[in-house]
């Protein structure tokens, strides 16, 4: 009964995307300010109705109710409650329409925050939103409907895929999806922009709180997905070019570059053009990913979705939107007025570096990614494009994008002086060549990359804290001036140093850990050890192991140093019940300067077990960095001048009348 | 500076920056790229030795040798031809006899291959899509082993 109540709410919603779609579009060219108005009430209806939707299917999960074909295919009464709610979305149905959900969440933020926004804009933008979420829920009513019955109903469900059954990993894709999703907010802005004719700086102010919290949400998510493909998948690898990964990483490089170039259209009114651009691209990615996430189309390690009927569909979506947005822009955009005069040599200069950089990377990664699937359609060859490929092409891209930004952050508006830029970073760049000299000193070994990595890192996270200075005046104003300016300093500039200083943590982390890591893999009995990396890796014995829906045997580990405990580990072989699907779980020492990774292997025939033991030197300073980022993130939106809704275009009544939910 | 000479140092700049980044994605996918063969396309196509690539089949039943210290050695088949595999890690949760895999490593002047990555799939209803797409080629793979869903 239930179900069939989040069946009906589902298809109320898509015919009031269908309303909010044409109506509000309607008003807008009428100027009919009742239609225009009616929009937010459809995107809260919406809302509203998709939650119920939502929530209908959860229930069925919680509850086992195996006559729901989606919840006999991936649930199981006897899984844990966290992976009951996680199963929702941890398959392609579900997934799909946590998706449109989310979609609906940002239409009615807008709808609630947008008062400010003038009536046109504001029914425009709310239409195109409608109109994503209008053809995302056909998608889901024709060929991916979560609330199918099946009847007779099975007595027990499929069971989950065991590897997604990991606390990491319930949570990474709402995250990474609102960080999809919300840059369909970016994108409706620019296609409303595109029909009206007008960017300007308001339209900027507009875009950015959107655009960041969007950008934070996939900071964080893929940060999550790479913890999670660090220890669940017993690797040792957190990122490896697989083209999930870059699905979701191209996205990220063009919601920074937008990011950063709406800053330019805000303050000088130049790049006008260009962040429409972006702004379509950036979602036009994350159609992509969904589109290479859900047809199945890829091999890949996450390729858990195999219909090519949704991929048609999905492919089908695409076209529309990005062909239809690309045709709009190229048709409207020689007709937006551009402005901002500016040196070469300027902060603005520094933006436009920093987006070519940007886009040159995320260019190569779309290539590699998609290289492999053109070639086999084309020819029918089969070839695989790994990490080589983007290290030889991503990492050259990128270096001078870390080099340039602590400069670029000291550029001033319109006309700069690199000279002048540099003195004041010269202390940022002498404290990471010393730390850098102390740590060739301390500790010698391995690649001369990695002294090079760490310089760069400290770089960025010296660099970020002299824009705080300067902007403080710190050094060069007395002390109580100095805190008096720090104190008033707006949080935006604190998110930023944040930002570019968590990407220095995460850089150090990358590359020492690609660089000096140390592993050892070799057949032991217990009692025996492995030493690695100053550690003692002691194995201790095998046990039986049971779990709520999985059954096994476990490696216990001592992990010492110096003679002395330092923890001890487990590492799990399990054999999930229902699917019979064997999994590892990674015994891991987490320390600041580095993590100790045990894996159990087979065991052979005179009682050896395969062990690989690993130090992976600075791993936490990967996630550590991607978290700081992601705090910038926050804090900035926190910021008074960037809080969504805030900004106006004209004085405007501040007590408009809120609108009514339904 | 005028705007027409900041355009065209902004226009200069991009083409410089994109023309670097074409070609190092076209250099890079010259050089880094892997093909992916079945044992008998490699015998067809005469690969020669030194040659990284990826070979995909099934685990050939009875082959399987687990050596010292997590060497490991096993064939490889399209149940056409086969192909020794040399390899020394940890392997997959899902590796077994009978089951779809892909290595990828070098072949080596006797013909076998000296893997450094070995794959299976990570559920056990699937074999890997390029296995399946090459066996279903080659005529030894039936619909519905499969219940992909």
């Amino acid at each position: 009964m239930i179900s069939e109540i989040g069946h009906f709410t589902l298809l109320l919603a898509l015919a009031v995307a269908a309303y909010q779609t044409i109506v509000p579009q309607w008003g807008a060219w009428r100027n009919d300010a009742v239609l225009m108005a009616s929009a937010s009430v459809a995107a809260l209806l919406q809302l509203a109705l998709l939650l119920i939707s939502f929530a209908a299917l959860t229930h069925a999960y919680l509850t086992s109710d195996f006559s729901v074909l989606n919840v006999a295919e991936n649930s199981h009464s006897m899984k844990p409650l966290l992976y009951k709610i996680s199963g929702v979305w941890g398959n392609h149905e579900g997934s799909m329409l946590l998706w449109v959900a989310i979609l609906a969440l940002f239409g009615a933020a807008v709808a609630v925050f947008g008062r400010n926004l003038p009536d046109t804009t504001k029914a425009r933008i709310l239409s195109v939103q409608g109109s994503v979420g209008l053809a995302f829920l056909i998608f889901i009513a024709a060929a991916s409907n979560p609330f199918l019955r099946l009847m007779p109903p099975p007595v027990e469900g499929n069971g989950l895929n065991p590897i997604l059954q990991d606390p990491a990993l319930a949570f990474h894709p709402p995250f990474l999806y609102a960080g999809y999703v919300g840059l369909s907010i970016a994108f409706s802005f620019a296609v409303a922009a595109l029909i009206e004719g007008r960017v300007d700086a308001a339209w900027a102010r507009w875009v950015r709180p959107w655009t960041l919290v969007s950008w934070a949400l996939l900071t964080i998510g893929i940060g999550m997905g790479a913890w999670w493909a660090y220890y669940e998948l017993g690797w040792g690898g957190f990122w490896f070019w697989d083209p999930v990964e870059n699905a979701s990483l191209m996205p990220w490089l063009i919601a920074t570059a937008l990011l950063h170039s709406a800053i330019v259209v805000e303050k000088r009114g130049a790049l006008k053009i260009w962040t429409i651009l972006l702004s379509i691209l950036a979602f036009s990615l994350s159609l992509v990913g969904t589109f290479l996430v859900r047809s199945g189309i890829l091999t890949s390690v996450h390729a858990f979705a195999v219909d090519p009927a949704r991929g048609t569909f999905i492919l089908a979506i695409l076209a529309v939107f990005v062909g239809g947005s690309l045709t709009l822009f190229a048709v409207r955009a020689p007709s937006l007025k551009t402005g901002g005069l500016f040196a070469t040599v300027s902060r603005e200069g520094g933006l436009v570096l920093n987006n070519l950089l940007l886009s040159a990377a995320c260019t190569a990664v779309f290539f590699g990614t998609l290289y492999p699937l053109a070639l086999e359609t084309l020819t029918g060859d089969k070839i695989s494009v790994g990490p080589p490929y983007f290290n030889l092409t991503f990492g050259p891209i990128f270096l001078p994008l870390l080099l340039l930004m602590p400069l670029g952050t000291m550029l001033t508006w319109k006309r700069a002086d690199v000279l002048n830029a540099l003195r004041r970073l010269w202390w940022a760049a002498a404290a990471a060549l010393a730390i850098t000299l102390l740590v060739l000193v301390l500790t010698v070994r391995g690649p001369w990359l990695a002294p090079l990595g760490i310089a760069m890192g400290f770089w960025l996270i010296f660099g970020a804290a002299a824009d705080i200075f300067q902007r403080a005046g710190i050094g060069s104003q007395p002390v109580h001036i100095a805190w008096a300016r720090f104190k008033g300093l707006p949080r935006s500039a604190f998110g930023t140093a944040l930002a570019h200083g968590g990407l220095g943590v995460m850089v150090i982390g990358i590359i020492v850990l690609s660089l000096w890591k140390e592993e050892h893999i070799t057949s032991i009995k217990p009692g025996e050890s492995i030493p690695v990396a100053g550690y003692t890796v002691v194995f201790k014995g095998i046990e039986p192991l049971s779990g709520p829906n999985y059954d096994g045997i476990l490696g216990r580990f001592d992990i010492m140093k110096d003679k002395a405990l330092v923890k001890d580990v487990v590492s799990e072989k399990r054999q999930f019940r229902p699917r019979g699907m064997p999994t590892t779980e990674v015994g891991l020492y987490q320390g600041f300067w580095g993590d100790v990774y045990v894996v159990l292997g087979d065991a052979a025939s005179d009682g050896t077990y395969v062990v690989r033991a690993s130090f992976n030197p600075m791993a936490s300073f990967i996630w550590l960095g991607a978290f700081i980022m992601f705090m910038g993130g926050i804090l900035s939106l926190t910021d008074r001048r960037l809080r969504i809704g805030v900004p106006k275009r004209a004085a405007a009544a501040p007590n408009a009348a809120p609108q009514p939910a339904e | 500076m005028t705007r027409k000479q900041t355009r065209t140092a902004v226009i200069l700049a991009s083409l410089a920056i994109l023309g670097i980044a074409a070609g190092l994605i076209l250099y890079a996918i010259r050089d880094t790229i892997v093909f992916f063969y079945t044992p008998s396309e490699i015998a067809e196509k005469a690969v020669q030795p030194g040659t990284r690539l990826r070979l995909g089949g099934l685990v050939e039943q009875g082959t399987f040798v687990q050596g010292e210290n997590a060497m490991y050695s096993f064939a490889v088949t399209d149940t056409l031809k086969s192909m020794k595999v040399t390899y020394k890690g940890q392997l997959p949760d899902l590796f077994r006899e009978g089951q779809g895999v892909v290595a990828e490593g070098t072949l080596q002047g006797d013909g076998t291959m000296l893997a450094d990555t070995v794959l299976a799939k990570h559920d056990e209803k699937y074999m890997p899509k390029d296995v399946a797409d090459k066996l279903k080629e080659k005529g030894v793979w039936q619909e519905g082993q499969t219940t992909a869903q």
